[in-house]
C-alpha cells in the first residue's frame, strides 16, 4: 500500500481497520482491499484507492460506503473519494499473515 | 464525498420473490409426495409423479435459480444485469404458469390447464434467455462461467419448448411417437443441460470464493463444459436416431466424468482454502456435489437389472442432489441480498449484523436434520416398497420444508431494528 503523508494515513488506515467485509468477518485492512490512501493538502481531500474481491461484489456499496462515512467522520472538512479499481484484481495473495491467522490458515 | 467505479448489483425487488416463491414451491412438492407415496411403485411418469417432478424441478429448482442467477450473473459475466422489466416478467409468467401446469398434470386434464400452463412457462423462459444473451453480449466478457450459464439457460429454452409441444401432443398428434417415449429426453436435457450445467458453472466461481481458495482451473472447467454438452449432443442424437440401449452408456460415461472432474475441483479448491472454518451452508453444498454421484449409480443400476429404478434416480435428483445444493447456497446468497437492502448505507452507524445473522441457525441445523432423515427413509421406503416408511420418510421432509420457509420468511422480513446493537 502507498502513501504519501504518513501521520494522517497511519490515522486513517486505522480507521478502515474498523470496516468490515461482512461475509468473511475480516477487516478490509487485512483482507488486502485498500491499496492507496493519499492526501491532498492544497485540494483539502483524501483518496482512498480500493478493489472488492470481485467486480461486481454484492458487498460493493456497503464496503465503500463503510469506508467513506469512516474517512469523513476521522478528517470533518476533507473531501474523501473512493476510487475502485481492480488493476490489479484482488486474490487471496492480498491477505495479510494476521488476516490469514483470523482465517484460520 | 464520491464513490467512483461502483457496479450496482441487481435490485433485491428482482431477486427476492423468486426466493420467497421457490420455498413455498419445495413445501408444495414435499406436501404433494406425502399425499402421493404410492407413486413410488408406479410407473414414473404417471400423473401424480409428473406433477410432484415438475413442482419441484419449476416451482423449486427453477425458480431460485432463476433468482439467485439474476444476482449472480452479473459477477459471473463481469457485467450488468441488462433489464429488470424481463426479469419481473420471468417471474410473473413462471408464477402464473407452474401452478396451472402441476394442475394439469396432477388431475391429468391435458386441456386448458396445462397448455396455459406450457405456455406460461415456455414465455418466462424466453424473458429469461433474451435477459441472459443481452446481458453477456454486451458485458463482452467471455470467461468459462459465463459459457456455462448461457448454454446452460439455452438447454433450458431446448427443454421447455420441446415439454410445450410434448403438452401439446396429448392432445394433437404432432409428433409420430406418444409423448411419454420423449420424457426421458425431456427430463434429461433439463436435468443435465440446465441444472447440472448451470449448478456446476456458478458453483465452480461461489464454491472457490467462499471458501477463500486460491485453486482455479480453467482447463478442468472447459473438460467439464465440453463432457456434459457432449452427453446432452450425444443423447439427443441416439434418442432420435433409435440406437440399442448399450450406446447409451456413452452419454452416461460423460455425464459420469463431467461430475468426477467437478468432485475434484471442488476436493482441490476446499484443500488449499485459506478460510479453516467452513460454514454449515458451504457444507451442506459440498455433501450435495457427492450426492450427484448417487443418481448415476441408481441409474447405471437400473439400466443393468431393474427397471422399476427410474423413480429413484428421480428421487435422487430432485429431492437429493437439487435440493441439498438449494439447502445450502439459499442461506448463503439470500442473507446478502437481504443485508444489503437494510444495511447499504448503515454500515457505520453502530454495530450490524453479519449477513449469516439474518436467518436462525438453529433451525437451520433442525431443518438439515429432517431432510436427511427425510431423504434416506424415502430411499429405504423405495427399496422394501414400505407404504409406512416412505410416510414417514415424506413427512420428515415436509418438516424440512416447513423449517425451511419459516427461515426464508425470518430472513426476508428481517428490519434493521432487529439486528443493531449500538
Amino acid at each position: 500500500m502507498r502513501t504519501n503523508n504518513e501521520e494522517k494515513c497511519q490515522h486513517a488506515l486505522k480507521d478502515l481497520y474498523n470496516v468490515y467485509d461482512p461475509e468473511i468477518g475480516l477487516n478490509i485492512v487485512d483482507l488486502g482491499l485498500v491499496y492507496e490512501i493519499n492526501f491532498d493538502e492544497v485540494q483539502q481531500g483524501v483518496d482512498c484507492f480500493m478493489t472488492l474481491t470481485s467486480q461486481f461484489c454484492p458487498m460493493g456499496e456497503a464496503i465503500t460506503q463503510d469506508v467513506t462515512d469512516s474517512l469523513s467522520g476521522s478528517f470533518p472538512g476533507l473531501k474523501v473519494q473512493v476510487n475502485l479499481t481492480f488493476d490489479p484484481p484482488w486474490d487471496v495473495s492480498r491477505i495479510t499473515p494476521e488476516g490469514k491467522e483470523f482465517l484460520g490458515h | 464525498m464520491i464513490i467512483s467505479g461502483l457496479q450496482k448489483t441487481t435490485n433485491h425487488k428482482v431477486v427476492l420473490p423468486f426466493y420467497v416463491y421457490a420455498a413455498f414451491g419445495y413445501l408444495a412438492g414435499t406436501l404433494l409426495l406425502l399425499v402421493s407415496t404410492e407413486v413410488a411403485g408406479a410407473h414414473p411418469f404417471n400423473p401424480q409423479a409428473l406433477a410432484i417432478t415438475h413442482t419441484m424441478a419449476l416451482a423449486w429448482g427453477t425458480m431460485i435459480i432463476f433468482g439467485a442467477s439474476h444476482q449472480l450473473l452479473p459477477v459471473l459475466i463481469e457485467g450488468k444485469l441488462d433489464s429488470d422489466l424481463l426479469a419481473h416478467l420471468t417471474f410473473w409468467f413462471a408464477a402464473l404458469g407452474i401452478p396451472l401446469l402441476v394442475y394439469g398434470f396432477y388431475t391429468f386434464d391435458v386441456g386448458f390447464p396445462l397448455q396455459a400452463g406450457a405456455l406460461l412457462v415456455n414465455l418466462a423462459v424466453v424473458f429469461y434467455l433474451i435477459n441472459v444473451l443481452r446481458s453477456s453480449f454486451k458485458s463482452g466478457k467471455r470467461n468459462v462461467h459465463a459459457w456455462f450459464v448461457t448454454t446452460a439457460t439455452l438447454w433450458l429454452f431446448a427443454t421447455t419448448l420441446l415439454g410445450g409441444v410434448l403438452v401439446l401432443n396429448f392432445s394433437a398428434d404432432l409428433l409420430t411417437r406418444s409423448s411419454v417415449e420423449y420424457l426421458s429426453l425431456h427430463a434429461h436435457l433439463g436435468i443435465v443441460g440446465w441444472f447440472l450445467l448451470l449448478v456446476i458453472g456458478v458453483g465452480s466461481r461461489l464454491i472457490p470464493m467462499f471458501l477463500i481458495s486460491k485453486y482455479t482451473s480453467n482447463a478442468t472447467l472447459w473438460w467439464i463444459f465440453a463432457l456434459l454438452n457432449l452427453a446432452l449432443v450425444s443423447f439427443s442424437c441416439l434418442y432420435f436416431g433409435g440406437h440399442p440401449d448399450e450406446f447409451f452408456f456413452l452419454p452416461v460415461l460423460c455425464g459420469v466424468g463431467a461430475i468426477l472432474l467437478f468432485g475434484r475441483y471442488c476436493y482441490k479448491a476446499f484443500q488449499i482454502r485459506i478460510r479453516k472454518q467452513v460454514d454449515q451452508q458451504v457444507k451442506t453444498s459440498l455433501i450435495s456435489v457427492a450426492q450427484m454421484l448417487l443418481p448415476l449409480l441408481v441409474l447405471v443400476f437400473a439400466l443393468t437389472f431393474v427397471d422399476r429404478m427410474a423413480f429413484l434416480y428421480g428421487f435422487c435428483i430432485f429431492f437429493g442432489w437439487l435440493t441439498a445444493i438449494i439447502l445450502g447456497m439459499t442461506f448463503k446468497t439470500m442473507p446478502f441480498i437481504v443485508w444489503n437492502r437494510v444495511y447499504h448505507n448503515k454500515a457505520h452507524q453502530g454495530k450490524t449484523p453479519a449477513p449469516k445473522d439474518l436467518f436462525d441457525e438453529k433451525i437451520y441445523k433442525v431443518m438439515l436434520c429432517s431432510y436427511l432423515g427425510g431423504f434416506v427413509l424415502f430411499i429405504s421406503g423405495i427399496l422394501l416398497l414400505s407404504p409406512w416408511v416412505l410416510k414417514v420418510g415424506a413427512l420428515a421432509l415436509v418438516g424440512s420444508a416447513v423449517l425451511y420457509v419459516w427461515n426464508v420468511v425470518l430472513t426476508v422480513r428481517h428490519r434493521s431494528g432487529a439486528g443493531i446493537s449500538n
